[in-house]
């Protein structure tokens, strides 16, 4: 029997492996790590208000209220006075006034509603909020798109770069890599015409924003781990008890 | 099995412990679920307060509004009305709307922070139809003698121009006063009131 | 089993309340069954006092069973099960309902602990042989609640309105389009329109919220009912009635109550702990419980582009996409292979005759040139045989004992190497196309219909141990 096992096992690692190689091969892009810390209320009110005044314009996120922003230590009066232009009230969802359908047109397709974009765009490459920093850094200038506008984690994507003015025109540039024993054809991005941020200010900007947005897609996440923890914790304390009684009951078994 | 050897007061003590924690584990959870029933933000966001212009409001007149879904009144007292409420402390259940947990400003005889101005809750305390405005003097069905006030058709509630339910009616409380605050002397705003007022 | 006479209740242990207490239980207990449900079920019923850690998944599959249906109660208080509102309401719940994450992240993580401790219960049953004779009706009883819970979850998969939701749903629904003649008209009667819409969410949601539960339910008692009559089975696969004690006791029983009720307790909390785990940690559970693209709402006109089912269909879907043109050829040479073994072992007479007449039939269907039928057709009906197959483990498995313990090297290794196939199955289920993971996922089908068809040869030629009279701890 052992000896069949380990035959089996050996088996067994062969076949889990095997589509391994085959994605090694593959041309998925790499995300890069996105530098959030969904715990820094400083960084998610600064994103809130870059999510309010680049985003919320064409795009909508109709599920969210505008008081959950409670939850990253802004007061109702603080949301009103900064963040609600409309004259909405407080309590109302983060909609815009864009029509879908004319977006459709003007746009190629309708912008995205981004309530929960920072869940739907989590993959085994990396996690929505990754895909969404790498991705708002990737626009590239492309003479060939409607737009003049491409970007290299969204290739041929509709979005003009709306943070163009801050981030700068990044072009895609080719570099020739010498390895041992092979050479191949890479591409790059790079800075092209610098923006109004520095490069290490615009990362900073765009991490902000992508903490928000991450924020945004489960407000309930920081309620979530905290009574996890004490859920988990009564439920050892019960274990114990629990654990207790059968041992007592089952000295009868013999 | 064998019972010599097993201690009764130590499986009863772990019995009830394990019972006790267990229960309290479910009480815990049912909380959410609880919860879950309770006005959402949705809700909650619908039934904000509102912010009311009473400037084009004629005297004797009256607006309704909606507040959380439900009707509020706001009448314009003329002189001539508020002396008929004066004089109608006794037919009235309760004159000085004292009985209830109405806010601080309607504990008084003309229930209002102003008196020009009754602002109440259109439904009726009894079972929650909403009464009908009766504002003229005049012979009703309901009362030959008729002062002016509201109606209730349901189970025929009478009440005065400032919300008193008369003596002797199905409804047991004044109409309820919603909170309220004045921003200028013809704005108000029905849901939230100046804290500790 | 026989009723005891109509006696007062004793309540045991001594307190101001007693009497009234055993008072109110003897009045109702005059006029409905109580104490001998009571009894019957719980203080006596004799259950073999050797289980083990795999005797926990019944206890655990009731437990999840009460989960999805009380948080599924207080979903339906919330959801809109319409085209136009569906995604924004459970998004709705997650935010604007108070507790509601909670209760939907319980839901969506209890479907998934659903099968992860059916599937534990059903391999126990495979370990210890728990369907074998008396015991066939509840492992039927069993393999119909697997298929209902299939159902429920396929329902309910597509209420979230998802991407996910509806191109999984599309998939599955033409996979009907596959059956001869009627395929196509089956699938439009099943959506209720000619793409999936309004009106199928609308009738996925009658059936997951009262259509299934309701089957689904009188099933579980229909499997207790029968376990109880028969009794349970144990890791040694011995019967513990064959001894009594003078009143008529198992030897080698012990009360259900408070036995097995205080060790079922201990595995819910446990049990519990993990579930809480996933709920309040990683209710994603890395895509797999809740999928990435469900996430964006349903859209006709844009596959995602990598759809898979829900990872606990995986290992059927695999099956479903290695029945290739190509595959046919050799599941045709494996039907001739199967005929030819069952004609030269058989004395049967009849099937002599009768097996190579069916054989031929399936033959020319698989690869009689104008008379075959598409390979779409065959991959949907191996799926489903992959399902139903289990219904018939009570007469393909000829072994003189029940349990693994006693059985020997073939059937270990057989059942070994199908544990590891349903696994690989099931991943690759979860992956895209490759030609590599086609490969793989048609030798594993092979081989999981091998560990089932080849199981009256293997299992009744293998070296087993002698069975002990009685149960071992």
């Amino acid at each position: 029997m052992g000896k069949n096992m380990n035959k089996l096992k050996h088996l067994f690692a062969v076949l889990l492996l095997a589509p391994a190689f085959a994605l090694a091969a593959g041309t998925e892009v790499k995300l890069d790590r996105a530098p959030i810390d969904e715990n820094d209320q400083a960084s998610l009110q600064r994103g809130a208000r870059h999510f309010v005044n680049y985003c919320l314009n064409c795009h909508s996120a109709s599920y969210m209220r505008y008081n959950r922003l409670r939850d990253i230590g802004l007061t109702d009066k603080q949301i009103v006075d900064n963040l609600l232009f409309s004259g909405g009230k407080v309590g109302d969802l983060m909609k815009i006034a864009m029509d879908p359908k004319d977006a459709a047109s003007w746009f190629g397709a309708a912008p995205p509603e981004l309530s929960v974009i920072a869940r739907s765009r989590a993959s085994h490459a990396g996690t929505g909020a990754d895909w969404l920093y790498s991705y708002l850094r990737s626009f590239y200038r492309d003479a060939e798109r409607p737009t003049g506008w491409n970007n290299t984690v969204f290739p041929n994507v509709g979005m003009p770069h709306v943070l163009w003015e801050l981030q700068g025109e990044q072009v895609l540039a080719e570099r020739k890599v010498q390895g041992a024993g092979f050479e191949k054809t890479e591409h790059a991005l790079k800075l092209d015409k610098p923006g109004k941020l520095s490069p290490v200010e615009y990362d900073q900007m765009v991490a902000d924003l992508v903490n928000y947005m991450v924020f945004m897609a489960e407000p309930a996440r920081a309620s979530r781990t905290t009574i996890g923890i004490f859920v988990l914790f009564a439920l050892s304390l019960l274990f114990l008890l629990a654990y207790a009684l059968k041992k007592e009951y089952w000295k009868d078994v013999h | 099995m064998s019972e010599q050897d097993t201690d009764q007061g130590k499986r009863q003590f772990l019995v009830a412990a394990t019972s006790v924690a267990g229960g309290v584990a479910a009480g815990v959870a049912a909380v959410p679920f609880v919860a879950s029933m309770m006005p959402s933000e949705r809700a909650k966001a619908a039934g904000a307060p509102i912010e009311v212009d009473l400037s084009t409001l004629a005297p004797g007149e009256r607006v309704t509004v909606e507040w959380q879904g439900k009707p509020v009144w706001i009448v314009r007292r003329t002189k001539e009305m508020l002396d008929t409420i004066r004089a109608n402390d006794s037919q009235v259940a309760d004159p000085k709307s004292q009985k209830k947990m109405q806010p601080a400003y309607a504990t008084n005889e003309m229930r209002a922070i102003k008196d020009e101005y009754l602002v109440v809750v259109g439904i009726c305390t009894h079972l929650g139809c909403s009464p009908v405005g009766k504002f003229a003097k005049q012979a009703e069905t309901f009362d030959p003698n008729w002062q002016g006030g509201f109606y209730c058709p349901c189970h025929g509630s009478l009440f005065d121009l400032a919300g008193r339910v008369y003596k002797n009616k199905p409804a047991p409380d004044n109409l309820v006063v919603p909170p309220h605050k004045y921003l200028s002397d013809t704005r108000i705003v029905i849901g939230e009131d100046t804290k500790g007022a | 089993m026989a009723s005891a006479p109509k006696e007062p209740v004793q309540f045991s242990g001594a307190g101001p309340l007693n009497a009234p207490i055993s008072g109110v239980l003897t009045w109702v207990d005059q006029r409905f069954p109580l104490m001998s449900l009571w009894r019957d079920h719980l203080s006596q019923y004799y259950a073999p006092k050797n289980f083990n850690f795999w005797y926990f998944f019944g206890s655990l599959a009731m437990l999840v069973l009460v989960i999805q249906i009380v948080t599924g109660i207080f979903l339906v208080m919330h959801y809109k099960p319409s085209a136009a509102e569906a995604f924004a309401s459970v998004e709705y719940i997650m935010r604007d309902v108070p507790g509601g994450w909670f209760i939907r992240y319980m839901h969506s993580t209890g479907a998934s602990a659903f099968f992860i401790v059916v599937y534990l219960h059903m391999f126990r049953g495979l370990l210890y042989g728990s369907y074998r004779q008396p015991r066939e009706l509840i492992w039927i009883f069993g393999m119909l609640i697997y298929l209902c819970l299939m159902a429920e979850a396929f329902f309910g998969y597509l209420l979230p309105w998802g991407q996910m939701s509806f191109w999984g749903a599309q998939v599955i629904i033409n996979l009907f389009d596959a059956l001869p003649l009627i395929g196509p008209d089956l699938s439009t009667w099943i959506r209720g329109d000619f793409v999936i819409s309004d009106a199928t969410l609308n009738r996925f949601f009658a059936f997951h919220v009262i259509a299934i539960p309701l089957v689904l339910l009188g099933l579980v008692a229909a499997h207790i009912m029968a376990l109880h009559e028969v009794g349970s089975n144990n890791p040694d696969g011995v019967e513990i009635k064959q001894h009594k004690d003078a009143k008529g006791i198992p030897l080698d029983g012990i009360p259900f109550h408070p036995y097995y009720t205080v060790k079922d307790i201990v595995g819910v909390v446990v049990f519990l702990f993990l579930f809480f785990l996933v709920v309040f940690f990683m209710p994603e559970m890395g895509g797999y419980f809740l999928e990435y693209n469900n996430f964006i709402p349903a859209d006709a006109l844009k596959t995602p582009p990598h759809i898979a089912p829900v990872w606990y269909f995986t290992p059927y879907y695999s099956i479903l996409r290695a029945i290739t043109e190509d595959f046919m050829l050799v599941l045709a040479i494996g039907v001739a292979a199967y005929v030819v073994l069952i004609w030269l072992t058989t004395r049967n007479a009849l099937v002599k005759m009768a097996a190579p007449a069916i054989g031929l039939v399936i033959i020319v269907l698989m690869k009689g040139g104008p008379l075959a039928i598409e390979a779409k057709v065959w991959g949907v009906a191996m799926m489903g045989a992959a399902t139903l197959i289990f219904f018939l483990m009570p007469w393909l498995d000829q072994s003189p004992v029940k349990s693994i313990r006693y059985k020997g090297p073939l059937f270990r290794t057989a059942l070994s190497i199908f544990v590891i196939v349903f696994i690989v199955l099931g991943y690759y289920g979860t992956q895209t196309v490759t030609p590599a993971g086609t490969l793989i996922s048609q030798i594993g089908t092979l081989i999981y219909f091998a560990f089932f068809l080849l199981m009256p040869w293997y299992s009744a030629m293998d070296k087993t141990k002698p069975v002990p009279d009685r149960v071992t701890m």
